[in-house]
This record gives structure tokens, sequence and C-alpha cells, in this order.
């Protein structure tokens, strides 16, 4: 039944059922599952499984995104009673992300903002055409570890830099990694606005930011 | 000129149903105007407001009212005032990719951002290239301030330039200073709306939103007679419906909801029914120009346009490679023949890679050859004369001597085509004897031979020193002190 029932929460995130992982978690719940060894061996086995997927070239987009709003579905159900129990999942970050002022695209950040939640980042994300001050503020609430900056625009790019000379500014740019991303920003974008690191894609973002929290 | 039956993909049902269901989304849920004045305009006319966030729902009268208005046709004039570009009907016309943030460096082969240099030269070889009839701010400059990255482009074109021009603005104030440079070349406000020379892009957002920005472009465009062209943008599966014919739904409530506004502004103004949409890539969260179903969605958007009476754009003839490359040479020439085989009036892509990012001297010169392919194509098998081939098949008789004939002096040169240098026809001998290049290295000989020919336009001085004082006082607001020197070009 236990085995049964981890598979079922797993396959749902396989088979991109959103509301079969939630119906499962709730039930493994019910007949008395540890919320860590449904995570476990649950909702990881099944990221890794789409995640394997992904990489052999059989899944899309498309399917990561469910599966992660799948694994954000069933933590709703579990953060709860991890603080009942006075536990806590490890975490590898946290990251604060948005798409910068004057630029209202979405896909890019939100898809690395996905990516990240569903590889364990607590991930804050403030949405398209964030004022640099609502940038630098939830960084200061959150103590992230990592801010993510989006523009995909050539006139909207140059917002990235603003953001970090407010970093700067704030006596904050030493507490925080600065990962800038967006279709027309490069490294050598990065480096010439003293970011700390630029991905491709969304894949890349969660690699990088592995990397930026553990240097 | 597209001389055989323009491609389509939809049956005729079809047709109206995409119209009908763009219709009912522009009622429900309707678009979102970003725009003050846009927003008077739409309730002056009956449009109403719909919940919050600026949404408005448009009626279908307001739609057909707009349609009727709209012209069918319209001509873009060159630097002299003779009309070149004809948008309408099923005439075929091109322009380089814009705009371009990188350029593909000849020499080091890496893509670097462009500076004035760059662009000069760019607009040199289309101006050269036969193929091309007409220009674009393909570059945005990086060596001047970001501010007036828009009107800077098209001051450096205006310079070097004979043909119309495809531009945009990036801001609702740099507009009328570029309007203030295309006044300068024509003379009058009253001649450039007689003989327009440029054309502005306004983009909106997907899915149906119009900011402030363009809705002011779009507006601003029409009330002084500049044509517009709407450059909708689903990316079907991320900003607009997976299905093909649901994006080419969505491409058409944007479109009509533009048209709605600009003669709303002013009826009758020229306004282009164009766009650049995309297949989402899946894999890697791109927007490939070269998919199938990218070029679908652009047939299907033409198909729609045509069946409106309106005149029609596209962005085709791009490619997703980081180089001049064969996957370069093939997404080109499939997107550029799909485009030239639906009768779309403004194709513009040619010389640009990376998605929508880079620029190429190489690949403009081999797209050249890819247009004039896919423009022969579309010229379709003219009968010459009656009979066909009975009269002069029994004059060669079984010999077969066609070479010699007169009957082939007489018409080869208008049946066949020749190619540049850049296509090798050549034989395996003649091939390596010439140096057994690639089509890389002929295009890259072929870029500077091409430059050779240019000769500077024909604006007066008077005009240039206008150009440069208008630019310049705007830079100064920006915090540049000086312009890029160009070189003299008169």
């Amino acid at each position: 039944m236990n085995e049964e029932i981890l598979k079922n929460i797993a396959d749902s995130l396989v088979n991109g059922e959103p509301d079969d992982s939630v119906k499962y978690t709730q039930q493994a719940l019910e007949i008395g599952l540890e919320p860590m060894q449904i995570i476990r061996d649950g909702l990881m086995v099944g990221m890794n499984v789409v995640g394997d997927y992904f990489a052999r070239g059989d899944y899309f987009l498309p399917d990561l995104i469910i599966a992660a709003d799948g694994m954000k579905r069933a933590m709703e159900l579990l953060e709860p009673e991890l603080v009942k129990r006075e536990q806590r999942l490890e975490t590898p970050g946290v990251v604060v992300i948005g798409t910068v002022k004057g630029d209202i695209h979405e896909i890019g950040k939100s898809l690395v903002a996905t990516m990240l939640s569903a590889n364990g980042f607590k991930v804050y994300d403030l949405g398209v055409d964030v004022p640099t001050e609502n940038f630098i503020a939830k960084v200061k609430e959150t103590h992230a570890d990592i801010l993510g900056l989006s523009a995909l625009l050539t006139t909207t790019m140059v917002v990235q830099r603003e953001v970090i000379q407010a970093l700067v500014q704030a006596n904050m740019r030493e507490r925080v990694k600065v990962m800038v991303g967006g279709a027309p920003v490069s490294q050598s974008w990065a480096q010439e606005i003293g970011a700390d690191g630029y991905a491709e894609d969304a894949m890349g973002a969660v690699k990088l930011a592995r990397t930026l929290v553990s240097g | 000129m597209l001389k055989l039956n323009p491609l389509k993909v939809f049956e005729v049902n079809v047709v109206q149903q995409v119209i009908d269901e763009a219709i009912a989304i522009l009622q429900d849920p309707g678009i979102q105007v970003h725009n003050r004045e846009a927003l008077r305009l739409l309730k002056e006319a009956g449009a109403k407001e719909i919940g919050a966030s600026a949404s408005v729902s448009i009626s279908e009268s307001l739609v057909h009212q707009a349609l009727e208005s709209a012209p069918h046709e319209f001509d873009l004039y060159d630097m002299t005032g003779r009309a070149v570009v004809h948008y309408g009907g099923n005439h075929v016309h091109f322009d380089p990719g814009s705009a371009g943030v990188t350029v593909l460096d000849m020499e080091t082969q890496k893509h670097r951002p462009p500076i004035t240099r760059d662009f000069v030269t760019f607009v040199k070889l289309v101006e050269v290239l036969p193929a091309l009839d007409a220009q674009s701010t393909a570059m945005v400059c990086q060596d001047v301030a970001e501010e007036i990255g828009d009107l800077y482009r098209l001051y450096i074109a205006l310079n070097y330039m004979h043909k119309p021009i495809i531009t945009g603005a990036f801001r609702k104030d740099t507009w009328w200073t570029m309007r203030e440079l295309l006044i300068v070349v024509r003379g009058s406000e009253e001649e450039l709306r007689q003989k327009p020379l440029a054309v502005f892009d306004v983009c909106p957002s997907p899915p149906l939103m119009w900011s402030d920005l363009t809705c002011q472009n779009l507006i601003d465009c029409a009330r002084n007679f500049i044509p517009a062209q709407i450059v909708s943008m689903p990316l079907a599966g991320a900003t607009a419906p997976v299905t093909l014919a649901g994006a080419v739904v969505q491409h058409a409530a944007e479109c009509l909801s533009g048209i709605v506004i600009h003669q709303l502004a002013q009826p009758g103004a020229p306004i282009v029914w164009g766009g650049s949409p995309a297949a989402f890539d899946m894999r890697y969260g791109t927007t490939p120009m070269g998919a199938a179903e990218t070029w679908l969605i652009d047939l299907g958007y033409v198909q729609i346009g045509k069946a409106l009476g309106l005149p029609t754009h596209v962005y085709m003839g791009m490619s997703d490679t980081k180089v001049v490359d064969a996957q370069c040479g093939l997404e080109s020439m499939g997107g550029t023949l799909m485009a030239t085989l639906c009768g779309a009036n403004m194709v513009s892509g040619a010389g640009m890679l990376d998605y929508e990012t880079c620029l190429s001297l190489e690949k403009l010169v081999i797209d050249a050859e890819i247009i004039n392919l896919a423009k022969r194509v579309a010229e379709g098998i003219a009968i010459r004369e009656q009979p066909m081939a009975s009269e002069i098949i029994r004059q060669a008789g079984h010999q077969g001597a066609f070479l010699s004939l007169p009957h082939t002096r007489r018409w080869f040169r208008q049946e066949l085509s020749a190619p540049s240098k850049v296509i090798d026809r050549n034989s395996l001998d003649g091939w390596i004897a010439s140096g057994a290049k690639s089509t890389h290295e002929r295009a890259r000989e072929a870029v500077n031979e091409w430059l050779q020919k240019y000769t500077p336009n024909t604006l007066s001085s008077e005009a240039r020193r206008e150009l440069f004082a208008i630019t310049l006082s705007i830079a100064k607001k920006f915090g540049m002190s000086a312009l890029p020197s160009i070189e003299e070009t008169s």
C-alpha cells in the first residue's frame, strides 16, 4: 500500500497530472506516511524521472512545467506537516527573481523560477516590470542567496546594471549573488555589469544557481 | 510580383471562422490597451471597458467599420520620389531583417554588438543588391546613447540609402524626431504624406495587449499618414495557443484590434497586416524562424490578411543557426520561398540569423541569391509564343541543336536567370581551378565586390547638415557631446 501510493505520486508527476499529485499526497498523509518519506520516495523520484526523460530528449518544456506544478502543489500540503514536526527541508538556497523595470516578458523568467523551485530552491518570483527598489527590498527581507534578473529587450537589459548598482549603494552587493538572463544577455554582458553569472537556459540557470550557492 | 496562384493553407470556410473567432475574442476577453489616447478613441466609438487593467471589449461593427476605411494598397517611394514598392495585391518585396543587436563579424566570425561603421556598410550592401527592394533600420548601434538607438539608425540609413525603408521607434518622443528626419529628406510634411519613404513597425505584445509606446506610435503614424505595419507575434505554445490554427486566430485578433485603433485615429491611413509569429521550441524555449510550423502560421495569417483585402507583411527568410552554414541556407530558402508563394507584400528577414538577433553581410548576399530564386519561381512559366513548341521543335529536327538556334538567343535572357558567383554551377575541375571555395568564402568575396558598386544617394549637403543637426541636438540631451563620425557621402 505504502509503496503503491508513493509510486502513484511519482507517476502523477511523470504523467503530468497535478490533480493526482495532490490527491495521492493527501492519501499518503492520511495513511500516516511521513512527509519526508513522501518527498524522498515519491515526489523526488518522479521529478528525477522527468529530468532524465528531458535530458534524453523524450520530454519537453511543457512536461517539465506541469511536473513542477504538481510538485509545488504537493509541497503546499506537505509544508505545514513539516512545520508541525519541526522538520525543515534542506534547500540549496533562496532566490529572488523577476523581470526588470520596463520589461513585461515573462516566459523565460518564469521557466527559470519553475525549474529552480523544482530543484529545491526557495523562490520568490516578483513577476515582470519590477521596480529596482522592490528587488532590493525583497532580497533584504528574505536574506536571499541569489537575485535573478531577466530582460528580453536591449533597451531594458541596461536596467540589470542599475539593479546591481543599487545593490552596491545599499551595501548589499556582497550578501547576494546576481545572475542575469534573457535573449540579448550574454556572458560578456554579465561580466561587464558585474553580475556573478549568466545562463543560456532554464536548466543552465539551475546549474549556475547550484554553483553560486556552493561557491 | 507573384504570378502563380497564392499558396493557401485554409479552406474558404476556415478563413471565415478564423475571422469570426478573432472578432469574438475582441469582444471577450477583449484587448488590453495601456494608452490613454487609444482608450479614449475606443470608448468614444462605443467600445466598452471591461474588468480591470485597461481591458476593452471591441464590437464586431467597430471592426467592420475599420476594415472598410483601411486602404487596400499604397506605395513606398525611394529617395528621389519614385514609386518602387507596392503594398497590395500579390506584389512581393524584400527587406533585411531587423533589428539586430549583434553582427557576425566578417573577419573574426564572432558575434559582437554593432557599431555605426557596421550599419553603414550594411546599408550600402542592401543598396547595391538588386534582390532587395527596401532598406530596414537593421542594426541598433551600440556606440551611441541607448535613448537615441532608434532614430540614430534612421539617421544613418537616410545618409546612405536610395531605397525606401522599414523602421520603428523605441520610444514615444523619438517617433517625432524620426518623422522630422523623414520630412527633411522629402522637403515637406505634405510631400512625405504623398510619397511615403518609411514604414513603421508597431508590435502588440502577445497575447492581445497594446503597450503605451506601440499604441502611441500606431496613433501618431495614422494621424500623419505614415504607413504603420502591425507586427503581431503569437508564440504558439508560450504566448498563444499551441495549435497553429489557434495562433493564427490570435494573430488576427491582435491585428484587427490594431487596425481598429489606427483607423479610429485616422480613417484611411495606410496600415499593414503583418507579423513575426513563431512556434515555440519546446526543448530550448526559443523562437525558431526555421520551423515548418512557424512558416505555416505565417502562411495562415497572410491568407487571412489577403481575404480581408489588406496589404501584408511577414518576417521570413531568417535562420536560427549562429554561423553561415548549411542550416542557414536551408532555413532561409524555405522561409523565403514560402513567403513568396503566399504573395506577402513585404518579406523582412534577409541577412539575419540567430533567430532575430544577428546580421551577417555574407548571409545577406547569399539571401539575395535565395530571393532571386524565389522571385523567379514567382514569375511562373510564361507562354511566350503560339504554338508553344511544335514549330521550333520541327525546325530543330531530331538533331536538336537548340543552342545555336536564333530562337534560343531570342528568349534565353527572359527564360533563364543566371546566379552570381556566390552560387557554384561550375564543373568539378573548374571549381578546383578557381580555388575550391565554399559558399561562405564566395559570399565573403562577393560582399567586397558588391560594395565597390555603391554610389552615394542624391541627398543635398544642406539636407545632410540638417539631419546631422537634428540628431546631434537629441544626442546631446542624452549626454553625448558628438556623434560617431561618418564618412563624407556627397
